[in-house]
Formats: C-alpha cells, sequence, structure tokens
C-alpha cells in the first residue's frame, strides 16, 4: 500500500467536485492560480513531510517564513546594505533557529512538539517587537529599491508565460524539492535513515544509524525551505506584515497527513505531500471560485484531515498486521 | 574465540556476577540459562562491549580484553541480537537487512543506494539460512515473531560475526516460530559461528546447545557439555534444583 493513494482520491475528487460546481474554476488560469497557492505551502511543506516521518514536529514552521523575510529586509534597509547580505543573513539565522530547535529536542528528550511550540511563540513576538523597534510599524518597509532587488527577485519570485497564462517560478521550485526530497527519501542512506529513526528510533542506533544528526538534520531542512519561501515572500510583495505566517505551521502538518504522512513518523513520501498541498491550493480557491463565503475553507480542511486520519491508522494496521508463520 | 575466566562484575556494592568461566568455541552453541535476575544480562552486557567486566578476565582470539564500547566488540565480530531492538517494522525486509550498512553507489552524501544489489543479497542471505519471505520489499512488520529474529540474525551473519549472541531470542514465540529461530541457530552454528544462546527455556537450549552454563543469583550453578548432562537435569537446575526439590516436599499433597 503506497502512502499517497488515498490523498490521489480525495484530490481527483475534490478536483472533478470543483470543475463542477465553480465555472470559474475550468480555465488554465484558475488552474496555475491553484499551482501557486499550493506551491506556497508545498514547498515548505516537503519538508516538514521529511520531519514528521522522521518522527518529530516543528510549529514553528510557519513563523519562521516570516521571521526569515523580516530578517533580511530589515538588515539591510536599516544598515543601507544590499540585500543579498542580508539573505544569506537571514539563512544563516534560520538554520540557527531549526539547530536549536533540533538540538534541544535530542538533547532534553522533550518532545519536539513542546520545544518548536516554545521558539514558534518566540519567534512570533520578536517578528512583532522587532519590527515595530525597527520601523515603528507592524509592517517591514518596501526594499524594491535596495541593491540587489533584481537579482533575488530574479530567483525567488519570477513568474513566466506559457501560452497565455503567467506561471510563478515557485511551481518549479516546489517540482524541484519534491524530486530532491523523493531522491532522498527512497534512494539515499540518508532517507533510510529518516524512515528508521522515525519508525523506531532505538533499533536505529542500536544498528549503527546516527540518530541525532539525522533529526537535526530533518529540522535544517524545514528551516532552509521556511527561509526559502520567505524569500519568496519579500521579493514578490516588497513589504511584510510582520505577524503573517502563524496558522500556516497547521497547514503544512494537514498537508503531510492528508497525504498519507503517519504522525507517528515511519511513514509516507513526498509525492503523498504534495497533494496534500494541492489539495490545500484547489480547495482554498475552489471555495471562492464557487462563490461561496472563505470561511468554510478551514472546516473543509478539518474534515480532510480527520478522514486521512483514519485512512492512515488503517493503513498503518494493513502494514504491520503480522502474518502467519 | 572468547574466553572468560573468573568473570564478576559489581556496580558498586552490588556484586551482579561473580567467577563466571565461559568458553565460546566456532561452530558450537553455548547455551546460558537462568532465571530473571540470574546475572544473563550483566553477562551479555560484558561480552557485547556495553560495560566492562571487573574482575577476571576475558580473552578474545587469545589475546586480553575489556571492551569499553559496543563497537569495540563489534569490530572484533561479536554481534548481538536484542529481542526488541532487533527491526523497523514499516520499513521493508531489504532496508531493515541493511540499515546502517547501506550499499551506495559513492560516497557523496545523497549518493544513490544500490537497491537491486541490496534486495539481491538480502534474498540470496535470507535463502542460505533457510527462510524464503514471500516477497523481499514487503513492511518487515508483516512477517512473523520468528521470521523477524531470524532476519536480524541473517543480518548479524552476512556483516561479518564470528560470535553471535542472541538474548532471549525464543523468549516471545509460540513453539512453530522458535522453531524456526532455532533451525536457524543450528544453521548459523554449521557455518562455523560461535554462537552465545542466552534463554530461560531449558527445552529449547537442549535441542541446540553443545555446551550448558547454568546462572542463578550471579554465579555458576551447572557447567555442562552437552554428553554429560541430560535435558531432566538441566530442567531441574533451572527450575531451582535442590530448591524445587525441598519445595516440593513442603508443598506435598495426597494423590
Amino acid at each position: 500500500m503506497r502512502p499517497e493513494v488515498g490523498a490521489l482520491v480525495a484530490a481527483a475528487v475534490i478536483f472533478v467536485f470543483f470543475l463542477a460546481v465553480a465555472p470559474a474554476f475550468r480555465s488554465a488560469d484558475a488552474f496555475v492560480t491553484v499551482l501557486y497557492q499550493s506551491s506556497t505551502i508545498g514547498i515548505v511543506a516537503v519538508a516538514v513531510g521529511m520531519l514528521m516521518i522522521g518522527g518529530e514536529f516543528d510549529l514553528s514552521a510557519g513563523v519562521i517564513v516570516t521571521s526569515a523575510g523580516l530578517v533580511n529586509s530589515m538588515f539591510c534597509w536599516y544598515f543601507g546594505i544590499n540585500l543579498w547580505v542580508g539573505a544569506i543573513l537571514s539563512l544563516l539565522f534560520c538554520l540557527a533557529v531549526g539547530f536549536l530547535n533540533g538540538y534541544l529536542v535530542m538533547r532534553t528528550g522533550i518532545p519536539s512538539f513542546l520545544i518548536t511550540l516554545g521558539t514558534f511563540f518566540v519567534l512570533q513576538g520578536a517578528n512583532l517587537g522587532v519590527t515595530k523597534l525597527v520601523t515603528g510599524s507592524v509592517s517591514s518597509t518596501d526594499v524594491s529599491r535596495i541593491d540587489g532587488f533584481g537579482s533575488l527577485g530574479a530567483i525567488f519570485a519570477s513568474s513566466f508565460a506559457i501560452g497565455p497564462v503567467v506561471v510563478w517560478g515557485t511551481v518549479v521550485w516546489w517540482i524541484l524539492f519534491v524530486a530532491v526530497a523523493t531522491w532522498i527519501l527512497r534512494r539515499t542512506r540518508g532517507g533510510n535513515w529518516i524512515y528508521a529513526v522515525g519508525g523506531a528510533a532505538d533499533s536505529a542506533r542500536a544498528v549503527g544509524v546516527p540518530v541525532v544528526r539525522t533529526k537535526i538534520g530533518l529540522f535544517l531542512a524545514v528551516s532552509f525551505l521556511g527561509w526559502f519561501v520567505g524569500m519568496h515572500n519579500l521579493y514578490r510583495f516588497n513589504t511584510l506584515q510582520a505577524g503573517g505566517g502563524v496558522g500556516n505551521e497547521f497547514l503544512y502538518i494537514i498537508a503531510a497527513v492528508v497525504g498519507g504522512t503517519l504522525l507517528t513518523g515511519g511513514f509516507g513520501n513526498a509525492l503523498g505531500v504534495a497533494i496534500g498541498a494541492f489539495i490545500f491550493g484547489m480547495t482554498s480557491l475552489g471555495i471562492v471560485y464557487a462563490g461561496w463565503d472563505p470561511n468554510w475553507f478551514r472546516a473543509f480542511l478539518g474534515v480532510m484531515l480527520l478522514l486521512a486520519v483514519l485512512v492512515n491508522l488503517y493503513v498503518r494496521r494493513l502494514a504491520t498486521r503480522e502474518a502467519r508463520a | 574465540m572468547i574466553e572468560m575466566t573468573g568473570i564478576g562484575k559489581s556496580y558498586g556494592p552490588i556484586r551482579a556476577l561473580r567467577d563466571i568461566d565461559l568458553r565460546v568455541n566456532a561452530g558450537e552453541v553455548t547455551c546460558v540459562l537462568g532465571d530473571n535476575g540470574a546475572g544473563k544480562s550483566t553477562l551479555i552486557k560484558i561480552m557485547s562491549g556495553l560495560h566492562p567486566h571487573t574482575s577476571g578476565t576475558m580473552r578474545v582470539d587469545g589475546r586480553e580484553t575489556v571492551f569499553t564500547s559496543p563497537r569495540q566488540a563489534l569490530d572484533l565480530g561479536i554481534a548481538t541480537v536484542y529481542q526488541d531492538l532487533a527491526v523497523v517494522p514499516l520499513m521493508e525486509v531489504w532496508r531493515n537487512f541493511f540499515l546502517g550498512s547501506e550499499l551506495t553507489g559513492g560516497r557523496f552524501p545523497l549518493a544513490g543506494l544500490r537497491i537491486r544489489d541490496m534486495r539481491r543479497i538480502a534474498d540470496e542471505e535470507l535463502r542460505k539460512m533457510g527462510i524464503t519471505v514471500a516477497d523481499i520489499d514487503q513492511p518487515i512488520g508483516t512477517l512473523s515473531g520468528g521470521q523477524r529474529q531470524c532476519v536480524a540474525i541473517a543480518r548479524a551473519v552476512y556483516f561479518g560475526a564470528r560470535v553471535l549472541i542472541l538474548d532471549e531470542p525464543t523468549a516471545a514465540l509460540g513453539v512453530r516460530q522458535s522453531g524456526v529461530v532455532l533451525r536457524y541457530v543450528a544453521a548459523a552454528r554449521d557455518q562455523g559461528i560461535g554462537v552465545v544462546f542466552i534463554t530461560h527455556n531449558p527445552h529449547h537450549a537442549y535441542l541446540v546447545g553443545d555446551h550448558f552454563v547454568v546462572l542463578k543469583l550471579g554465579a555458576m550453578v551447572l557447567d555442562a557439555r552437552r554428553g554429560s548432562v541430560s535435558l531432566d537435569r538441566l530442567t531441574a537446575e533451572m527450575a531451582g534444583g535442590a530448591e524445587l526439590t525441598e519445595l516440593a516436599e513442603e508443598l506435598r499433597r495426597p494423590a
């Protein structure tokens, strides 16, 4: 049983459903918008999914996206430095946060849920507090006239046309990250270790798998992709709201779980997580295209999550049912 | 291969083990029997490098050794298969087989795994030992407890174990599954591996053992080769020996 099968069926059903009820959904334009929406969640969700396969959570993944953009923009604005310096600084900052998360979890043995809940609140508060100190308001200043904006924008926030529709570069990045994650998970030693530390950490340690290194690496991956999307947001919108990103950590987790990742670790794959993010993109926009009250979106996601958890439970039973000797 | 003389282990003032003499020879099964708390696990820990011994001498291949880490023991070809720390249930059989020692196409971090080779080798090694799994790609959790134990043992053998320490491999298994594991222990012995078989089941021990050591409260109470001890004697020693006879007298009931 492959982990993404349930999500694939659900995605197909939802797709057909919105095609039927929302006329505005039936265009190439709408489709690439859905893809863009999915990619903004999907990129971080890839890493969150891998982390969950490795048996850990990261609740700070939502706000770190905003922190990444804020560090870059305010540092460069305040000191009047090329944005590249700030981007690299921001990357180091995010990796440091990821490392801290992983190190604390491994060192103390406290569940990652609690540790990252802590960093989540610290970052959320610091995002607002520092932004207010630096700019005097709760949004960062416009960075579009600082050196380096053009080249960074080309990397993180460009778009290109395919025929009549305009596709955002993040969609391509998303596909690329999913492909790399799939390679890592299924075809490398590191991937083997990720499944092992999530499935049975003690057994893994007993056969020589470096459990601590593997898990810290996963936290670093989450903060790296969080940084990446933070860069996209900054160079697409020029300014950022300091309170942004809160709540997205749950969207990443939902995308991973809907995509067949087990909450308890050891099972899942990158393609499933991508489909989970695509379901998120379809419903968040489909509801708008259908002309319904967008507030229903979260209720819908909740239902999807519950269904996915039930399917996962069933899959796990199927996969571990002991055969007769 | 391993020769222990007068081995003892104290945890502070507590003597967990004293005066143990034990030899592990290639191609033989040495059974260590004992009740809970008899010192079996302490003995394993000394041999597998988890704890150093505090008295006596241990020679590996004739050289006096005190292990300070499991890695040292592994490097000398002494592998331990613990009852619970065997496998990752949701992972495929072949991935479990190679876990921690994967074959890769290069040394760089994202080098591809040699999946075809690993599947072939895992399948061959299991077949060699008489275990056929329907599908080498199935999650190992779908195998029976006995088969899982066998995969863990096959893995240790394949990765160069010369001495195999099995910690209660049949404890959680039914009769049939125990049979699978015992057959496998015999197969490993026939390959020339020195097996240390820890158990509290004298029947299982007698089926495959060449040499029997019974521990009780940290000391040896029986040390005999196969020819010089009967199953009844072994069972009696395990069950408590003289103590049990006394108990039987005390609890005697009219027929």
